[in-house]
């Protein structure tokens, strides 16, 4: 059946990216890119919103679902594009005339996140998968400089290895199910006995390889060597937009898959739980160790974006733990993504907003803007502090919320670690935070920001205390995605 | 009931934070105004309802609870019964004091001011929680303000003793957390009041509750401090600013012991039963080494820091001494210690400002230049070594005579008599240190040195008085601890 009217929100995406890109050649003032590109952006969530709650339907033979879990994941995304697009509107001008499609790739990367949330089938995950990396492989290089340039080439051969295991995997599982529909595989998978699947050693392997070329995308180490660098070189507002939206995205396919696919018998779940306990208990210890000695904050919030997705593998961790009707551990992950989401946005928001005036991304030269920026300076706080996970922030619940996921089933061990962690990275997390208010300001020259940037900066803090305040109402929509499976 | 005291006793402080870190153009004078209106307004209620607190019942009272995020079956759940009532009353005294005692604060008042009453709001919240969330998410909002005010406002290594206070901090409270969580998941309840009636019948899983008692253990024991997990205090303490100092020994400490008594005993009482030797081992080995340690230091402010870990000992043995007048001696010691070292610190504070110097070794005759500031330190030293008359004398008696009559923990007599020693050496150090202060030949370099002022005097006689009055007249406290201490002796099946 073609129920293309389930596919509104995308279609007025990629229509609004179409848009962006012929306006450019006829607009001279470039600011109109950005106001097209939000209103699109608007609308698409509009009907996102629109179709919240119509139950599960399938589109296209089940290659597509359209049911809470994808439409959660899709605001998020519009969500994420939103900010980002506000938090550029200065940072564009060093794009000279490249506005457009500098725009138009924002939007584009947004659409295939979107299609990645909902698509239940091997290959149009990975078509999503690639539409999404093209364009941020695009995206990151827009700086042209030797840093950008480098990261950018490094991004696209990394990924395209990744891709490449992707791929294999999959070819691997579809060679031993004989089908590519997720729900399909699952019912072959089984269909098999515990020895079919011993025997055939190539389902794991295919698997292991799928954790491998997703973990790409989510940074998980030992997949994470692209991060710092790519970071550091990337134009900041994409920089933010990969380390959330990316992120957000490889999350929200993996537990599809996993979840969908491989979800039963639980000893199978079981077993890829584990596989994201461990791989949870060493992202997060390396990311925040080596996070402590650096330098840059742009390369510093990279290494702990590896941590936080450390903290993100518990989650998937206890979704491989439950049985499949429990929800804690899918919801608790969904929410810690929306938190996560905004917290880093209006940290990455503080910091273009600071290196426009500075030209650095270097900690100390953040010193005194306690002083030169009040207002960034206690956002940024703000958003350090909630990655640390403390009170009365967004982070504070979203871990208390997945760890309390993970304790009910055994993980006690892995909380533990985690907790600990926690306070590893408020060493340097805080470090940022005492440079601000306790070094001298190099100039006493105010800092000033543009209504857009100050804009997007309320609107995630604003979020970010609304999530570590009262959670109740995200935690419930969180709730209903997370049992909402169209498979 | 209608009228929500209690949030209002919470929130009042931070919404003066609020008004004083947003609204521009404010000039110092009217921040302070503003800060001893936001807290004094607490200090008024919370008197408020000790007054029509009713003794004779033992239950929690002036209790809202909401809910607030139901997915986790999480309440806005507030309420105080005897065992933190006089803890409130505490922080909001001290609350209100440290204002005045920060009235000559000229760096950067408007955030030093919003931070202390972010502060205070966090430890309100702390103590009137009753739900373990609530009361997590104001333990851990406690963190960043202690942080910016030791590290901007302070003296001397103050950016490592602040860092080093935050990771103390938020490792016993990560343990505290994994405690919370695994609370959580045997019971399915976050209800402290819920936990504790039910008792070990809520729990639904094989989890030894030995681990998460320890586990919450933990997190209070690096809060009181216990020894060996004591070492950020003295740090903390010496390079905090004055009334930080205030806060932090006289109401953030009291944070662990409570946590003690209303999470630990309340919710685990075989465990205590169980535990209790060897926690008042330690609470014996605090005492001591505390109180030797001390008698070493030669910097005014380190070696107040250091007695307080020995007068906390005191705390630890009552509570873990599990017996009903025990643990009512260990709550009036927290009191009394809080009013106490309140005060210590407060003139220690004022020395140093008048005279420019904290080392004992360079400071000597002050009673000349500064006799009523010698006074009130003197009658401060005194409630601290347990003189009659003053209420270290009734906190530590009930104390000593509790534990010593307990029959929880076989040979505690002996434990006893040697906290009491702790006295002996008390005595020592706080003579010996009035002595270096301010006795001995009148030195040339102070001659300029000035006595308290009229808003000095003002706040400390505010202190000795509650010091006097709870020494006199014990049972007006003791009354009321005792409605809250009735049912943990009930639960402990005594």
């Amino acid at each position: 059946m073609l129920n293309f009217e389930l596919l509104i929100p995308e279609l007025t995406l990629a229509g609004v990216a179409i848009i962006v890109i012929l306006l450019d050649l006829v607009v001279t003032r470039k600011g109109w890119l950005a106001v097209v590109s939000l209103a699109g952006v608007v609308a698409a969530a509009g009907f996102a919103i629109a179709m919240w709650g119509g139950g599960s339907q399938a589109l296209f033979n089940n290659m597509l679902a359209v049911d809470n879990f994808a439409l959660f994941f899709k605001l998020l995304f519009l969500a994420i594009a939103a900010l980002v697009i506000l938090a550029s509107t200065d940072y564009v001008s060093k794009f000279a005339r490249f506005q457009g499609e500098y725009h138009a790739l924002v939007l584009l990367s947004a659409l295939g996140m979107m299609l990645m949330a909902a698509t239940a089938e091997l290959i149009s995950i990975y078509i999503a998968l690639e539409l999404t990396s093209i364009s941020l492989y695009v995206l990151v290089g827009f700086l042209k400089d030797p840093k950008s340039t480098e990261a950018s080439l490094k991004y696209l051969l990394l990924g395209a290895v990744a891709s490449a295991v992707l791929l294999f995997g999959m070819a691997l599982v579809f060679g031993f199910t004989g089908k590519t529909q997720l729900g399909e595989i699952a019912q072959a998978i089984q269909g098999m006995s515990l020895a079919g699947v011993l025997d055939s050693p190539g389902l794991i392997l295919g698997m292991v390889l799928m954790v491998a070329g997703f973990g790409f995308k989510i940074a998980a180490i030992p997949f994470h060597m692209w991060v710092p660098d790519v970071y550091e070189g990337a134009p900041t507002p994409i920089t933010a937009y990969l380390s959330v939206a990316s992120k957000a995205a490889g999350f929200a396919i993996i537990l599809r898959v996993f979840y969908s696919a491989f979800g039963l018998p639980s000893w199978l779940s079981l077993d890829w739980g584990l596989v994201f306990a461990v791989l949870a208990a060493i992202g997060m210890t390396l990311g925040n160790v080596i996070a402590i000695p650096q330098t840059n904050i742009k390369r510093m919030l990279g290494y702990s974006s590896i941590a936080q997705a450390g903290y993100l593998m518990v989650g998937l961790a206890v979704v491989g733990f439950s049985s499949a009707a429990e929800v804690v551990g899918r919801s608790s992950l969904l929410f810690f993504l929306a938190s996560y989401a905004l917290t880093n946005l209006g940290a990455f928001t503080a910091i273009i907003a600071i290196s426009n005036k500075v030209d650095s991304d270097l900690i100390e030269d953040y010193s005194g803007m306690g002083k030169r920026a009040p207002l960034l300076a206690l956002a940024l706080t703000l958003c350090l502090i909630s990655l640390i996970g403390m009170p009365p922030a967004a982070g504070f619940m979203a871990k208390f919320y997945i760890f309390s996921g993970a304790v009910q089933h055994d993980l006690l061990w892995l909380v533990i670690i985690a907790v600990i962690n926690s306070v590893i990275s408020a060493y340097y997390y805080l470090r940022v935070v005492r440079v601000m208010w306790l070094g001298k300001p190099a100039s006493e020259e105010k800092v000033l920001s543009s209504g857009a940037l100050r804009l997007a900066l309320s609107l995630s803090c604003l979020g970010v205390l609304l999530l570590g305040i009262i959670p109740g109402y995200i935690m419930k929509l969180a709730e209903m995605a997370a049992k909402m499976f169209a498979f | 009931m209608d009228f929500n005291y209690l949030t209002i006793i919470i929130f009042l402080p931070v919404v003066g934070a609020i008004l004083i870190a947003f609204i521009p153009g404010l000039s110092e004078r009217l921040i302070k105004r503003l800060a001893a209106i936001f807290t004094f307004v607490p200090l008024a209620l919370s008197i408020y309802l000790f007054a029509i607190f009713d003794r004779s019942a033992g239950a929690i009272q002036f209790e809202e609870k909401f809910s607030w995020i139901p997915a986790i079956n999480a309440h806005y759940h507030l309420g105080v019964d005897g065992l933190s009532l006089p803890l409130v009353i505490l922080m909001t005294f001290l609350g209100f004091l440290v204002v005045l005692i920060s009235w000559k604060i000229d760096l950067r008042p408007r955030e030093y001011f919003a931070w202390l009453l972010l502060l205070e709001t966090s430890i309100l919240g702390v103590f009137c929680s009753l739900d373990l969330l609530l009361f997590f998410l104001f333990w851990e909002i406690e963190v960043i303000p202690m942080y910016f005010l030791i590290s901007i406002w302070g003296t001397g290594r103050k950016e490592y003793s602040a860092i080093k206070y935050v990771v103390y901090t938020l490792f016993g409270s990560a343990m505290m957390l994994a405690g919370i969580l695994s609370l959580y998941f045997v019971t399915g309840s976050l209800s402290m009041v819920d936990i504790a009636q039910g008792g070990l019948a809520m729990v639904q899983s094989i989890m030894p509750v030995t681990a998460i008692f320890f586990l919450l253990l933990i997190g209070f024991a690096v809060k009181l401090p216990v020894f060996p997990l004591h070492t950020w205090l003295p740090d903390a303490h010496t390079d905090a600013p004055t009334a930080v100092s205030v806060v932090l020994a006289g109401a953030l400490l009291k944070m662990g012991g409570y946590g003690m008594i209303r999470l630990c005993v309340s919710i685990f009482p075989q465990v205590a039963q169980q535990y209790a030797p060897l926690l008042v081992a330690f609470a014996v080995v605090s005492v001591l080494y505390g109180a030797a340690v001390t008698l070493r230091q030669t910097d005014l402010k380190r070696l107040i820091a250091y007695s307080s870990i020995s007068h906390m000992g005191y705390v630890l043995l009552g509570i873990f001494a599990l017996g009903q007048v025990s643990l009512t001696g260990a709550t009036l010691q927290m009191f009394s210690h809080g009013i106490i070292t309140g005060l210590l610190f407060a003139m220690a504070g004022l020395v140093m400002h008048n005279a420019g110097e904290r080392n004992l070794s360079k400071l000597g005759g002050l009673v000349r230049q500064m006799p009523i500031i010698a006074v009130i330190f003197s009658i401060a030293g005194l409630g601290a070594l347990g003189l009659p008359t003053t209420s270290g004398f009734a906190a530590e008696f009930l104390v000593f005579v509790g534990s010593f009559s307990s029959t929880v923990v076989a040979g505690i007599q002996v434990y006893t008599i040697l906290g009491v020693l702790g006295i002996v050496i008390t005595a020592g150090y706080i003579l010996w240190m009035l002595q270096r202060v301010f006795y001995g030949p009148a030195l040339k370099q102070f001659d300029k040195a000035k006595d308290a002022d009229i808003l000095e005097r003002g706040y400390i006689f505010a202190f000795v008085a509650v010091i006097m009055l709870v020494g006199i007249y014990p049972a007006i406290l003791t009354d009321v601890i005792k409605a809250g201490i009735m049912p943990i002796i009930g639960l402990l099946g005594g």
